[in-house]
């Protein structure tokens, strides 16, 4: 349910692009999914198989995703290290001063139109 | 033949909607309407804070309601009932959240313009909510006794989304292994700016520091 609400804004997106560029069809799309963005990509792609049925330009558009990884800065120690094995603290110093720099995305990187 | 292009676009999912979003802060800003966002998951107690808290309030503030569910019209409708402010029903068509163009149609029904205090009770979720901005001037997150202490660790974005988190159902503390402390920890890591305010609808116990927190936040708010 929640991934259905995403394919809607995300199909929006992707029409409103195909409308404003005078396209025919959108024959591909690549979306950027982070690894911590609370996205499961199989149900994704589940709601996108059903929703692209009712659209203008993307009844048959391949969806391409691209896995981000989730990347977070310490701002005590300054290192990076991944957020999917260590979570808030840092694993260098331990420290909980840190952030996450990549793997929220959810972000149309380009389209393949016709 | 047909003639294949890339057209790069770069652009996140949640960018329509978060200008959306401003724009319609803008909009209440000028209209002197200040929008709280209630979030929490079913059953954590929005409905029931709001019964307690508004009669304390609509004395000095205009209030509306904007209920928002998936279905049925009861929330709307206990609202209605025990506090005598106007309420409305906004039905999400089976979504999960409330984006900010369903939140603008609410406050076109709703008459946004006779109010200066709108609550917005949010579908019942610690996800979705949080990623889409309603264009409310703050976030109120209830989180209840009985969903444990560790919530802000499961549901990262909720919580760093909320001006305020309330915890609520404190009146059953003793029967649960809810520690308050190891709480306001956790959300401490989350968002060190939030404040958490442990209240108990049942009984009326720290609603007044919810009542003292809303008008210091409209007070500065109208600035």
């Amino acid at each position: 349910m929640h991934e259905l609400g995403l394919v809607m804004h995300f199909i929006d997106m992707v029409e409103k692009t195909a409308r404003q560029n005078g396209v025919q069809k959108v024959a591909a799309v690549t979306l950027e999914v982070g690894e911590v963005s609370t996205i499961i990509p199989s149900y994704f792609r589940d709601c996108y198989n059903w929703a692209i049925r009712k659209t203008e330009y993307m009844k048959d558009c391949e969806l391409n995703m691209v896995i981000i990884e989730a990347k977070s800065y310490c701002r005590d120690c300054q290192q990076t290290f991944r957020t999917t094995a260590y979570g808030k603290a840092c694993p260098y110093c331990g420290s909980l001063n840190t952030y996450l720099i990549t793997g929220n995305e959810l972000t149309v990187r380009d389209l393949k139109v016709i | 033949m047909e003639e294949i292009r890339i057209i790069e676009v770069k652009q996140s999912v949640f960018a329509d909607n978060d200008e959306k979003a401003e724009e319609l802060r803008q909009k209440l800003r000028e209209k002197g309407c200040f929008l709280v966002n209630i979030m929490s998951s079913p059953g954590s107690g929005k409905t029931s804070i709001l019964t307690r808290l508004i009669p304390a309030l609509k004395d000095k503030y205009k209030i509306a309601v904007m209920e928002a569910d998936i279905d049925s019209d009861v929330d709307a409708r206990t609202i209605a009932e025990k506090t005598g402010v106007a309420a409305i029903q906004l039905h999400t068509g089976g979504m999960c959240h409330l984006d900010a163009a369903m939140t603008r149609q609410g406050l076109d029904e709703v008459g946004a313009e006779a109010f200066d205090l709108i609550f917005l009770e949010n579908v019942g979720n610690l996800v979705c909510p949080a990623e889409f901005d309603t264009g409310a001037s703050k976030n109120l997150v209830i989180l209840s006794v009985p969903e444990g202490d560790d919530k802000p660790l499961k549901y990262p974005l909720m919580f760093e989304k909320a001006d305020v988190v309330l915890l609520n159902k404190i009146d059953v503390l003793p029967y649960f292994d809810f520690d308050v402390d190891k709480f306001a920890g956790y959300l401490k890591i989350r968002n060190p700016r939030a404040e958490l305010l442990p209240v108990s609808a049942r009984s009326g116990e720290g609603l007044e520091h919810v009542v003292a927190w809303l008008d210091k936040a409209i007070e500065e708010w109208r600035k």
